[in-house]
């Protein structure tokens, strides 16, 4: 055991390790690309599809459902569905990464909608805002501290599931995992298992220290 | 990309096989969640300075990717079923504790007082005043965790458990869809179907909730 | 300057919440709405606004149809006060003032120097501009209300329950605070509320509503004190109704005398002659003493508790001027109910008529 952890702790620390297109730094910065451009895109149809359900009021019981049924479908198995299916290429892969990313995002934006204080909503109509006056200058501003919350969880899950896909041969720190188990190289194994845990254990107390910043004038 | 259903057909055994394995290890996880997240969500609930610990340090593990766990638990209970239910239940505890804290946390004030003033002591205040009160929240936890678990599952195949995960590094392995589909569907069929019977329990056991015809 | 013609408001589920309603509110003064709960007083209110469209009927504000307007156009114009408040959390008090002006396209700087002159306006102090709506008391954060609805310089103002959620305390001074206001801007002003006193308090005209939708009757506060229209309306006064319409007439006509001397109690003043005590061998009785501006409720108040039924009357600065006796107020009081009985212009409605005849 303690072999073990002298071992990864070498592993970790040496710099020949950290170098090269196998190396620590590029998987690093491959992963941290992937995630950060999937969560983009969910992003881009999961905010404006969360917004305007919470907006309207219309199709609520997708954005409730919708993320228990996230939550049910199992990654690895769409992964691989999906990479098959496609004929062994890399970009429906990235779809599935991005899929899978949406629905935390339309459930969190519209609960944050739905929080909106409604007293508020009717003295913003009262006071003269059109619709879309009152969805970005009111409600967009309020519902953005739970909307934050679900890019961050967002981008938590694509981290996650980006650490699977390097099974059907994504890059990133899930190379390690994967490589080290082929190779029954147990401490490349577990190096890659630290380096994604502490990834995600920065990104999400970095995002939530942030949130906290940026919301620090409002109540609870 | 086709359905190969002879396949299905011959080996209707081996799925049934996987899928009551896949069940035993998520429903385990479940159950040794809630055992363990009880006692210590109340301790959360009454000791303030705990429960910020608790609640923040369950908040880091739950940011974990499941693979993860899973690889960091070999070293300790290697290639075996306690793996993967160990690294089950840390997902599973997250959950439940922080859904049980937040249960209790709902229990009005007031509620609390009356049973106090009637002379009724803290331990059966919990027992037949709080919990029952936070069952809903409590509830809406286990259905969490429980489809959580039931997809989480599969992640564990790498460690060479997995359960209906197994059909998906087949599948991969041999470059055949067809148990992959198989094993997304029976998946989500499982989860739909244990969501239902928790619905169904919840029901149950919150008489004073059903709404009058 | 806001007439409701025949106008019905019936909702998809069949409920209606304004039945046949006819009603005139005069320019420049405030009229209240009243009623218990369901009576359609607020769903009146927010017609006027179009926050809510009636079913049918005509509804027009300064002569013009509200239907015909743009309504984002419409409640620019028109300032709404609601009763939580609605202060938008996440914008600074200054910058919520400014709403309005920002959105009829005035400059930043120029609604926000607006913004600050509103602020002294309503009695809040300068620095509280830079605050958010949460660091304010109740009190403090339905002034910031007020003066969000008037930062436009609207010519209406619509109240609904406006200082509903505040304490009694408060209450009474942000109402204070309203007349106070009203008598610089001279706004059209329509108030709801279920408090009978607030209406009495406030309105210049006050509308009473029954369950339904039912206008039963509109008339000034004395009058409707003096002659209700009916039970429901004599009910819905109150059974001290005979006092509250002595709340509405002031303490100046009546006569006064000079104080007594010799009797068994005496008026003790001060050096300035402000009235202390009344005081006796051996005992003391605090006086509350009136100014011509109070009201005749007051004055009856205290000459029950004055041990020789006079009041004592101070001028502006408190100085005494003389005393008033019980008999000279009762026979005002009377003459204050005569007044009232006798003074035409009730709006009825067609049923109370019917009931009447």
């Amino acid at each position: 055991m303690f072999e073990l952890f002298k071992n990864l702790a070498k592993w970790l620390t040496s710099g020949s390790q950290w170098a090269g297109t196998d190396g620590i730094a590029h998987r690093l910065a491959e992963h941290l690309q992937y995630s950060l451009l999937a969560t983009l895109i969910a992003a881009a149809i999961g905010l404006p599809l969360g917004l305007l359900i919470g907006h309207t009021g219309k199709g609520a019981f997708l954005a409730i459902n919708l993320a228990s049924f996230g939550r049910a479908l199992p990654t690895v198995g769409l992964v691989v569905l999906v990479f098959l299916a496609s004929g062994l290429s890399m970009w429906p892969v990235y779809i599935a990464l991005v899929a899978l990313a949406v629905p935390s995002i339309v459930t969190n934006t519209y609960a944050g909608m739905t929080a909106v204080d409604p007293d508020v909503k009717d003295a913003a109509r009262g006071q003269g805002m059109r619709g879309h006056q009152v969805l970005f200058q009111v409600e967009l501003p309020l519902a953005l501290p739970l909307i934050m919350t679900g890019l961050r969880l967002a981008l938590i899950q694509v981290v996650s599931t980006a650490t699977v896909a390097a099974y059907v041969s994504f890059g990133g720190l899930g190379r390690f995992v994967f490589d080290g188990l082929a190779q029954r190289d147990l401490v490349q194994v577990l190096g890659g298992a630290v380096l994604v845990a502490v990834v995600a254990i920065v990104l999400d107390l970095g995002l939530s220290g942030l949130q906290r910043f940026l919301f620090r004038h409002r109540t609870a | 990309m086709t359905i190969d259903w002879s396949w299905i057909g011959d080996h209707t055994d081996d799925l049934t096989s996987l899928t009551f394995s896949h069940l035993q290890a998520a429903l385990t996880a479940v159950f040794l969640g809630l055992l363990i997240s009880l006692p210590l969500a109340v301790v959360a609930h009454r000791v303030r300075p705990l429960r910020g610990f608790l609640l923040g340090l369950s908040n880091v593990l739950f940011t974990i990717p499941s693979i993860a766990i899973f690889v960091l638990l070999l070293p300790i209970s290697g290639l075996t079923r306690t793996t993967t239910v160990i690294g089950l239940t840390v997902y599973t505890l997250v959950v439940l504790l922080r859904n049980t804290v937040e249960g209790l946390d709902s229990v009005p004030a007031k509620t609390k007082e009356a049973a106090k003033a009637m002379g009724t002591r803290p331990l059966r205040t919990l027992l037949t005043v709080e919990l029952p009160l936070a069952l809903p929240v409590i509830m809406a936890g286990v259905r969490i965790a429980t489809v959580m678990s039931i997809s989480l599952v599969s992640v564990a195949t790498y460690i060479g458990d997995g359960g209906l995960g197994q059909l998906f590094t087949d599948g991969f392995q041999r470059d055949f869809p067809t148990p992959v589909i198989v094993g997304v569907v029976l998946t989500l069929l499982l989860a739909v179907v244990a969501d239902a019977a928790l619905v169904a329990l919840q029901y149950v056991l919150t008489p004073w909730k059903r709404r009058r015809a | 300057m806001i007439q409701f013609d025949a106008v019905h408001k019936r909702f998809p589920n069949g409920t209606t919440a304004v039945h046949d309603l006819s009603l005139e509110m005069p320019e420049g003064g405030v009229t209240v709405l009243v009623g218990s709960s369901g009576c359609g007083k607020t769903t009146t209110l927010r017609m006027i606004n179009r926050m809510i469209e009636p079913t049918s009927g005509v509804i027009k504000v300064g002569g013009k149809d509200v239907t015909q307007q743009d309504a984002a156009e419409l409640r620019r114009s028109i300032g709404y006060v609601i009763q939580q408040s609605g202060l938008f959390p996440h914008r600074t008090v200054l910058d919520n003032i400014a709403t309005v002006p920002l959105l009829l396209g005035h400059g930043r700087k120029k609604a926000r120097a607006r913004a600050a002159e509103l602020l002294e306006t309503v009695g809040l102090a300068a620095d509280a501009g830079k605050r958010y709506p949460h660091q304010l008391s109740g009190g403090q954060q339905q002034r910031v209300g007020v003066a969000r609805a008037l930062a436009a310089d609207p010519p209406v103002l619509l109240m609904d329950e406006p200082f509903g959620a505040v304490d009694p305390v408060v209450r009474t001074q942000l109402q204070d605070e309203l007349l106070r206001l009203q008598k610089e801007l001279n706004k059209t002003i329509v108030f709801v509320t279920h408090d009978i006193d607030e209406a009495v308090r406030l309105g210049d005209r006050i509308a009473i509503f029954r369950t339904g939708g039912h206008l039963v009757q509109c008339a000034a506060p004395a009058e409707l004190l003096a002659r209700p229209a009916d039970d429901f309306v004599a009910d819905f006064l109150g059974a001290e109704r005979g006092l509250k319409l002595l709340s509405l007439t002031t303490l100046a006509e009546v006569p006064q005398g000079s104080a007594p001397e010799g009797g068994t109690w005496t008026l003790v003043v001060d050096e300035a002659r402000k009235p202390l005590h009344w005081a006796t061998k051996g005992a003391e009785i605090p006086v509350r003493p009136l100014k011509d501006g109070d009201s005749l409720l007051a004055a009856l108040n205290e000459s029950v508790a004055s041990p020789t039924g006079l009041i004592a009357r101070v001028d502006a600065a408190g100085v005494l001027t003389g005393v008033s006796s019980r008999d000279d107020i009762h026979t005002h009081a009377g003459q204050a109910h005569a007044e009232a009985r006798t003074h035409t212009g009730t709006t009825r409605t067609t049923e109370t008529e019917a009931a009447a005849a």
